[in-house]
């Protein structure tokens, strides 16, 4: 056995987008250790309740974090909306799980691309980024934004959505689904994805379990988490919903579990959007918040379950607001699949894990 | 702007931004606004790069890592704060973990507004710190320039490395008096 040492990875790093430290201790070529360090892009946003009322914290909630930037606004607007007994129209409820999946098309698409680049496939990168660039224009056409859209709000959304625009969004995702299947063949047959890939940082169904995981990296373990199985908020309105999973639990099965998602989640958006009936798009909510008044609300962000908890004190200003995000629970499986791999191969498991440091930290 | 001299390299840091401006930096580098087209090419290494793109505010724990990436840029160099939290902190200005704006911890040269910031504003920026980087470049070739000048004709407009060990000398052999006051002095 060679000598142990210690390499440090990241903060700044070509392959991380995002800071996080990594000590690997390695033995040879092998990491017989991985300890993570975080906080470098701590902000301290839960605390910000008590300088901004509810209703302005949804322009704090949704910059959590900028890939899953929809999602958090519409988790933490949900969970007011429970504590006040607010009732979203439909039409509203609709759009928002359209944007909430279209936001997880673009959150996928910039994985795959990072993950492309991860193992060397440059054209790749660059291909799956372009068409990622159409589903941002999905964005800025339905909301005017490109990452932040803003466009949530305590009892609904702040503006409509025109039909017009409507029937484009719709022409754009199916032309999407077209050249997306392209791209996801390379990503599945690919002889050289599959080297860098296929029984890489192996976790098992019950190490998935033990280690509380969450998500794709989950899912890819075959463990059911999807949250959207349970049908909070506009998910009951679903017709039919089966979760994707997949066996394997390596490399290759988190990149197949997040392509077909893709796929998944534009049949979703699309379903969405042809049932969608009109109506008004939101209800006016004021006054404070009862005192005591609680919400717990579970939402699917493109990387798993997120947790949200609130608490009112009978004021325009929330006593605590608490999310867990799905990065902070996948780290301790994240140090798991590090060990025992090889050093080649760490940014390639970090990356499979989707780690969103700036939901962690907050 | 004419055309740049080089092509030049960057490389991106991610201070405590969240995430928005990130994407965004990637995506003008990416089909699309394709900053590329212009030799842009992103490196990883600080040693490469000419320009620095930090996006999002400084905090306690990311202030020394900022300034190392910094410290090992070669001259010349140009940094772009990209966003309004690497302008001025943004949204979370208030937060309690929040030092302020990149321009805390390092010298600032374009900043560039927008939460999230556009790509098309980023290129804009971009070139704006383009000319920046001609001009210093032109700057320290122009000093060198000098340099070389005055030590052919045996003016010593900068004190050569012979001339500071001289005063080093002289400074060594002043009383121990002196020292003391020259020490308190700086
Ligand atoms: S400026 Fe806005 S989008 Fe950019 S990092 Fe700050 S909060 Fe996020």
């Amino acid at each position: 056995m060679g000598k142990r040492s210690v390499i440090p990875f990241g903060p700044q790093h070509p392959v991380l987008p995002e800071p996080v430290h990594l000590d690997l201790a390695v033995e040879d070529e092998k990491v017989v250790k991985a300890i993570p360090q975080i906080g470098f892009i701590h902000r301290g946003l839960e605390k910000l309740t008590e300088t901004h009322d509810y209703q302005n914290y949804v322009y704090v909630a949704e910059r959590i974090c900028g890939i899953c930037s929809f999602g958090h606004s519409l988790g933490y607007c949900e969970t007011i909306e429970q504590m006040m007994d607010v009732d979203v129209p439909m039409r509203a409820q609709k759009i928002r799980v359209m944007l909430h999946e279209i936001s997880r098309i673009q959150s996928h698409l910039l994985w795959l691309g990072l993950t492309a680049d991860a193992f060397g496939f440059e054209s790749l990168f660059m291909h799956v980024w372009r068409l990622r660039e159409n589903v941002l224009d999905i964005f800025e056409m339905t909301t005017g934004g490109r990452v932040i859209l803003s466009i949530n709000k305590v009892g609904g959304l702040v503006r409509d959505i025109s039909d017009d625009v409507l029937s484009q969004v719709e022409s754009k995702l199916v032309s999407l689904k077209d050249e997306y299947q392209q791209i996801e063949k390379t990503f599945l047959s690919n002889s050289s994805v599959k080297s860098r890939t296929v029984g890489v940082g192996v976790i098992s169904h019950d190490q998935a379990e033990n280690l509380g995981m969450v998500g794709p990296f989950a899912r890819a373990s075959h463990v059911n988490n999807d949250v959207r199985c349970l049908g909070i908020g506009g998910y009951r309105l679903l017709s039919d919903f089966v979760p994707i999973l997949d066996t394997t639990g390596d490399c290759y099965g988190r990149i197949r579990v997040r392509c077909k998602e893709v796929v998944q989640s534009i049949d979703i958006a699309l379903e969405m959007i042809r049932s969608l009936s009109s109506g008004s798009v939101s209800v006016d909510v004021k006054g404070p918040i009862p005192d005591g008044a609680q919400a717990v609300n579970l939402l699917e962000q493109p990387r798993g379950e997120c947790f949200y908890y609130s608490l009112g004190n009978g004021t325009q200003y929330l006593e605590r607001m608490r999310m867990r995000t799905p990065s902070s629970e996948n780290l301790a499986g994240m140090v798991a699949a590090l060990q025992g791999c090889d050093l080649a191969d760490v940014n390639m498991i970090i990356l499979t894990i989707d780690p969103c440091i700036s939901c962690t930290e907050r | 702007m004419s055309k740049p001299s080089k092509s030049p390299w960057v490389i991106h840091y991610d201070a405590s931004s969240c995430n928005g401006c990130d994407i965004e930096v990637l995506s003008a580098l990416t089909p699309g606004f394709d900053l590329e087209r212009f030799g842009v090419i992103n490196t990883g290494d600080p040693k490469h790069a000419d320009v620095f793109l930090v996006t999002g505010g400084v905090n306690t724990q990311n202030i020394s890592v900022i300034q190392q990436i910094y410290d090992q840029m070669l001259e010349p160099k140009v940094v772009i704060a990209c966003g309004a939290c690497a302008c001025s902190g943004g949204v979370f200005h208030s937060c309690y973990n929040l030092i302020g704006g990149v321009d805390k911890a390092i010298p600032v040269d374009v900043y560039v507004p927008g939460c999230a910031v556009h790509p098309t504003q980023l290129i804009d920026g971009f070139i704006k710190g383009l000319e920046i980087l001609d001009k210093k470049a032109a700057l320290m070739s122009s000093k060198k320039k000098n340099k070389q000048i005055s030590q052919s004709s045996g003016v010593q407009a900068i004190p050569s490395p012979e001339a500071a060990e001289h005063k080093e000398n002289s400074l060594n052999q002043e009383t121990p008096v002196q020292k003391e006051e020259t020490k308190r002095g700086a």
